[in-house]
């Protein structure tokens, strides 16, 4: 059917006006709508403030104990959450008022976020006994914008009294594994005491030991040996010092001066010490000088400074860095390396050693350093020592595969009884 | 005077860069410089927190003195016995004291964070799922393996009573490649940082003092 040009263009025009009026009804509506919606808007806010105006219901079942495994001088407190607190903001958080007496007067001992369940009061006097209540409380802003705090309802519970713990339960297994080292260290040990060949693998960084001694007696030049940055309060400081008397033992026997820099009066005293008894057990202890042990300033890079000057002017042929470095191990590992120097380094931090890796000709890697005097001295009680360790990184090794076993068959999580809580 | 200091601190900057070079009588200056102002101000701060504010201040002048730092105070003095050829011996108390106090308390610090604590947080189920659809979540799965196989061939390495060879040797050869990978992570990772301390020097003589950097 074909539709001629009047009928079309009065066609056109019904839908226009058609569509128009569609328009103008669906704008009505939604003007409509819109009032609607703005009266509901307007009434919404005194709705608001009539639902937060209502206190949350308590939590409950409130109790009170002495914190477990603790030195004392907290108290644990836990509670069932406000049936008002599920999510809906009608619960802010909790207070947890203490009173030293069941009547009062309370003080807020602190505050717990909604949705908690638990807290612990660590400013009480193990001397003194205490009452707790726990109020859930709701915070908002008046119409004056003032924060307004209401309170639930609570009951008391008490008395309760914080006390020390002799022993910590949560280590247990710490202990239990400790005493299993010890004993074990304990047995090869005596082992190794009554004569028992103990094996100990060569380690290339300690076996390099002689020939970087043997290096500078050759050349006629100084050995200087840097004990790290840490005090005597450090392990690693105590491995450097065990390894650097049979350093100075060997130089001893040499006829080779070694110079020890430190950064630490108290390491000052220590390697002195440790010089004197390796230059005594070779019968030489006249040759030792006080000033082959000196100091030179606790600051880090002021030490680092002095040393990379002592370096280039007196271009030792061998240098032992042995202990705890930071930032200063690569510029003075790398100031060795350009003059020459055969260097060891040993050291436990996991930071530094890359550096000493690409710097130095051998690095006692972490554990290697404290190895290392018991292979140095060969005595039995250290090699015993050294095996007894193994066998603990023995038992761990099997702790670990059962462990993972255990857990992806789900049958239990053995990692609890490692990590700490 | 900022502008003074700022002076003293790019010549004394420029002098120990200019180590780079070679040694030389700026370098040896700074330190010297560096050294001796760095050695007093540590003895003066020594002395001001121990001797002072820890001791003279809770020991002597306290209302309520704590008597504990006394031993502490004559175990230090036993340490200048050093001084008297005679007596020397006396320092080795102390120093022994600290050498022993210092093992037994590190002993279970060490074993928890180094040994216990490593170990937990190694056992873990090595097949991972992903939480919401269940199936096996190969990235994660193939990364707890990663961990498990290196924490063991790690451990292995570190093994000094057994002839690393065979089996044990091959599995030590695994630990080792593990730990030169994680050293080359780290090395990357701290020059970085290093690289950052440089620039805060240099933006320290462009900026603060010779202002082309604004």
């Amino acid at each position: 059917m074909r539709l001629s040009s009047p009928n079309l263009t009065h066609n056109c025009l019904k839908i226009a006006l058609f569509t128009l009026s569609l328009l103008l009804i669906s704008l009505n509506v939604s003007t409509a709508q819109d009032a609607e919606t703005a009266v509901d808007t307007a009434a919404a806010p005194e709705q608001a403030a009539d639902s937060v105006n209502i206190a949350p219901l308590p939590a409950s079942n409130i109790k009170a104990i002495d914190l477990p495994n603790d030195n004392g001088g907290a108290v644990f407190i836990s509670w069932e959450l406000s049936p008002d607190d599920d999510g809906n903001g009608k619960v802010s958080g909790y207070l947890v008022q203490r009173s030293e007496s069941k009547d009062g007067p309370f003080e807020t001992a602190g505050k717990a976020v909604r949705g908690a369940t638990k807290f612990t009061d660590n400013k009480t006097n193990d001397d003194k006994i205490y009452f707790y209540k726990v109020e859930a409380y709701l915070e908002y802003l008046d119409a004056a914008g003032e924060k307004v705090r209401i309170t639930s309802a609570a009951t008391v519970t008490g008395p309760v009294q914080s006390s020390a713990q002799w022993f910590n339960m949560n280590r247990l297994y710490v202990l239990l594994f400790l005493l299993f080292v010890a004993g074990a260290i304990m047995f090869y040990i005596e082992k190794a005491k009554k004569g028992d060949e103990i094996y100990i693998r060569k380690i290339a960084g300690i076996d390099a030991v002689d020939e970087a001694v043997g290096r500078a007696t050759e050349m006629g030049k100084k050995i200087f040996y840097i004990p790290g940055i840490q005090d005597m309060n450090d392990v690693q400081t105590i491995a450097s010092i065990a390894i650097l008397g049979r350093v100075a033992q060997m130089a001893a026997e040499y006829d080779t001066w070694l110079e020890v820099p430190v950064s630490k009066s108290m390491v000052l005293v220590t390697a002195r010490e440790a010089m004197k008894e390796a230059y005594t057990k070779v019968g030489r202890p006249d040759a030792l000088q006080d000033s082959q042990v000196h100091y030179l300033t606790d600051d880090q890079f002021g030490y680092a400074a002095a040393i990379d000057g002592m370096i280039v002017r007196e271009k030792p042929a061998t240098i032992f860095y042995m202990g705890a470095f930071f930032a200063e191990s690569l510029i003075l590992a790398e100031t060795g390396n350009s003059v020459g120097a055969i260097q060891i380094a040993g050291t436990a931090m996991p930071a530094q050693l890359p550096f000493f890796v690409a710097a130095c000709d051998y690095t006692l890697i972490g554990e290697e350093l404290f190895a290392a005097s018991a292979y140095l001295s060969r005595e039995p009680r250290q090699l015993g020592s050294l095996k007894g360790q193994d066998m603990g990184k023995g038992l761990f090794i099997l702790c670990i595969i059962v462990g993972v076993i255990l857990a992806t068959l789900n049958i239990w999580d053995m990692s609890v009884i490692f990590v700490s809580r | 005077m900022e502008t003074v200091s700022i002076w003293i601190a790019a010549i004394l900057t420029l002098g120990i860069f200019s180590f780079l070079y070679k040694d030389n009588p700026l370098y040896k200056a700074c330190e010297a410089l560096f050294v001796g102002v760095s050695a007093a101000y540590w003895a003066i701060v020594f002395y001001f927190d121990n001797i002072y504010k820890k001791f003279y201040e809770g020991a002597v002048t306290a209302e309520e003195p704590d008597y504990f730092l006394w031993i502490g105070a004559i175990l230090g003095l036993l340490f200048l016995t050093r001084l008297i050829p005679n007596i020397g011996w006396v320092s080795r108390w102390p120093m022994a004291l600290i050498v022993g106090a210092t093992a037994g308390l590190w002993m279970v610090g060490y074993f928890v964070s180094n040994a216990m604590n490593q170990i937990g947080n190694t056992i873990s189920n090595i097949i991972v799922r992903d939480a919401a659809t269940g199936f096996i979540a190969w990235g994660e799965t193939f990364g707890t393996l990663v961990i498990l196989v290196g924490v063991l061939s790690g451990l292995v390495y570190f093994f000094f009573s057994k002839e690393h060879k065979g089996v044990f040797g091959a599995t030590a050869k695994v630990g080792t490649w593990f730990l030169m990978v994680t050293f080359g992570a780290s090395f990357g990772y701290t020059v970085m940082s290093r690289m950052s301390l440089l620039i805060g020097r240099v933006d320290f003589l462009l900026g603060d003092w010779l202002h082309i950097l604004r």
